[in-house]
């Protein structure tokens, strides 16, 4: 690990320091630090801030960015209001590694693309400009969806995809812009030409508290589908909230893990649905709209069918349609 | 830098730099050496120890993020001649082989029997809302987290079954 300053911030102000690398739980950054992978010069302890709070109002639940991921997981509210949180966080990390991971730093963590991790070889998002080895190498993780030519990442989070089904807001402090409330489409941006750019954070923003709207209605779940039943990344997730009235789906709301750079949601796969009733065929023609643009590049192919095959499950789970 | 901890109930000042992880701090400052190394990167849980009481990884956990904080080690549970009610189920149920992974096996189950009293789900939870029971299969589950390369994982998951009580769980069925 390169050397670095060590300073803990007492306050937002010292958190919003533009040379200053924050850190919070540490569990991505202090890895990516042993491979050298990232090499801040100063890192900024943010962990004595005031941001350990899960806050009901009637209309939100604001949740402290520093609130860990365990905690946030046995929250009474989130668990009976909003399980298909509770349900992404705990089919992420270890109980150990939920312990220290934060709320913030789970939105923030980086990809586990092989050639990322390893320094010795190109990457994009790493080095810009070196290339994109990934393509025609070992691919098997990586996306299908809204990737460049440049970037085939996905965004490894759990909780992210939760939070995109359930249109949470991110508060973020910028000493350049002040106060901002963001959704997930808002904060994450595509790899497009720049892969190493993967908000649009800048320097010395913090993250204060992610906000959830009220509790949607219907049912909540999130399935997972990995290489073991636990301690393992997503190869496809699929967050699903879906309500049924009289017959007919009448909302859903549909975010995927392990297919994207960022926790990816499809407004038309929704509107393919709402409206009509559950069924076998309708459920396919969502997953038509879904993978309609979806690219393989050789180990990774087989995501395309996993992806209609999750989806489709957890639709049936939802709507109670036997498949 | 200076800082101080509490490990095993004692205070202890150390000088180190930024870069030490706690697992460091445990065994190259402190001589602590029951905490273990396995792969420095958050994927085995050899290193697991409980920090302000829950379990985390030591290896990364910086130090000086930790100043002021209560560290429990293996070596805080009990000695030879001594040993835990956990410890010595372990030696009873042979939970290892090796006996590599065991220092963070035992801290984590310490550490998940804690989850289990406040009633924390888990991913094979099949209703949220409700308070957990410790099932073997909720066992496995929550000790995820710990690999054992020796594969003793049916003597780990009877010693931690069978010392549960002894070690504070306080209800295995959740109420009706
Ligand atoms: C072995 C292993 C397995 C894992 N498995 C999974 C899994 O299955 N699913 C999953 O979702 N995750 C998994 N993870 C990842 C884990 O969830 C993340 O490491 C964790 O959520 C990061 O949170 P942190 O607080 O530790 O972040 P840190 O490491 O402290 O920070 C991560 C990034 O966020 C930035 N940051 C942190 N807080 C703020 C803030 N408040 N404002 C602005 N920037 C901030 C940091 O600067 C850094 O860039 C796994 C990790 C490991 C090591
Ligand atoms: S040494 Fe810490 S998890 Fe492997
Ligand atoms: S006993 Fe050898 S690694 Fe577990």
């Amino acid at each position: 690990m390169k050397s670095f300053e060590y300073v803990r911030a007492s306050g937002i102000a010292d958190a919003q320091d533009t040379a200053g690398r924050i850190i919070a739980g540490g569990t991505n950054l202090i890895d990516l630090m042993k491979h050298q992978i990232e090499t801040p010069p100063r890192l900024v302890d943010v962990t004595r801030l005031d941001m350990t709070e899960i806050e009901q109002s009637a209309h939100s639940l604001r949740i402290g960015a520093l609130v860990t991921n365990s905690d946030l997981a046995a929250h009474d509210t989130v668990r009976r209001d909003y399980p298909v949180l509770s349900r992404a966080l705990l089919a992420g990390a270890s109980g150990q590694l939920r312990n220290k991971a934060t709320t913030g730093g789970n939105l923030l963590q980086r990809t586990r693309c092989p050639y990322f991790y390893d320094t010795t070889q190109p990457c994009n998002k790493r080095v810009p400009g070196s290339g994109c080895p990934a393509k025609e190498g070992i691919n098997r993780i990586l996306a299908v969806l809204g990737t460049s030519p440049h970037c085939i990442a996905t965004h490894p989070s759990d909780m992210a995809v939760a939070m995109r089904a359930l249109d949470a807001r991110v508060e973020i402090e910028s000493p350049n812009r002040g106060t901002e409330m963001l959704t997930l489409d808002e904060m994450y941006v595509l790899p497009g030409d720049d892969p190493s750019k993967e908000t649009v954070l800048e320097a010395g923003d913090l993250i204060t508290a992610v906000h959830l709207p009220q509790p949607p209605k219907g049912k909540q779940t999130y399935r997972k589908v990995r290489d073991r039943s636990s301690y393992a990344f997503a190869l496809v997730s699929v967050a699903g909230i879906v309500d049924v009235e009289d017959g007919k789906i009448t909302e859903a709301a549909l975010a995927f893990g392990g297919l994207a750079p960022r926790p990816w949601r499809d407004g038309t796969v929704e509107d393919v649905l709402v409206g009509e009733a559950p069924s076998d065929a309708l459920f396919d023609k969502a997953a038509d709209v879904l993978l309609q643009d979806a690219q393989g590049f050789g180990e990774n192919d087989f995501k395309i069918p996993l992806a209609r095959r999750t989806l489709k499950a957890v639709l049936a789970e939802l709507t109670g349609v036997t498949q | 830098m200076q800082i101080t901890l509490t490990v095993n109930g004692a205070a202890r000042e150390v000088d180190i730099d930024p870069r030490t992880t706690l697992l460091d701090v445990m065994r190259h400052h402190l001589d602590l050496t029951g905490s273990k190394k396995g792969c420095d990167h958050g994927q085995c849980g050899a290193c697991t120890m409980l920090v302000n009481g829950r379990r985390i990884n030591g290896c990364l956990s910086l130090a000086v993020m930790h100043d002021g904080d209560e560290i429990t080690t293996i070596e805080g549970l009990g000695d030879p001649g001594n040993l835990s009610p956990l410890q010595a189920a372990f030696v009873r149920n042979d939970g290892y082989q090796c006996g590599y992974c065991t220092p963070g096996q035992i801290m984590s189950a310490k550490g998940m029997y804690d989850e289990f009293n406040k009633g924390w789900p888990s991913h094979v939870s099949d209703d949220l809302t409700a308070e957990p029971n410790f099932t073997t299969a909720e066992i496995k589950e929550r000790m995820s987290g710990n690999l054992c390369r020796c594969s003793a994982y049916p003597g780990i998951c009877k010693a931690i079954e069978e010392s549960a009580e002894e070690e504070g769980l306080t209800k295995r069925k959740a109420a009706e």
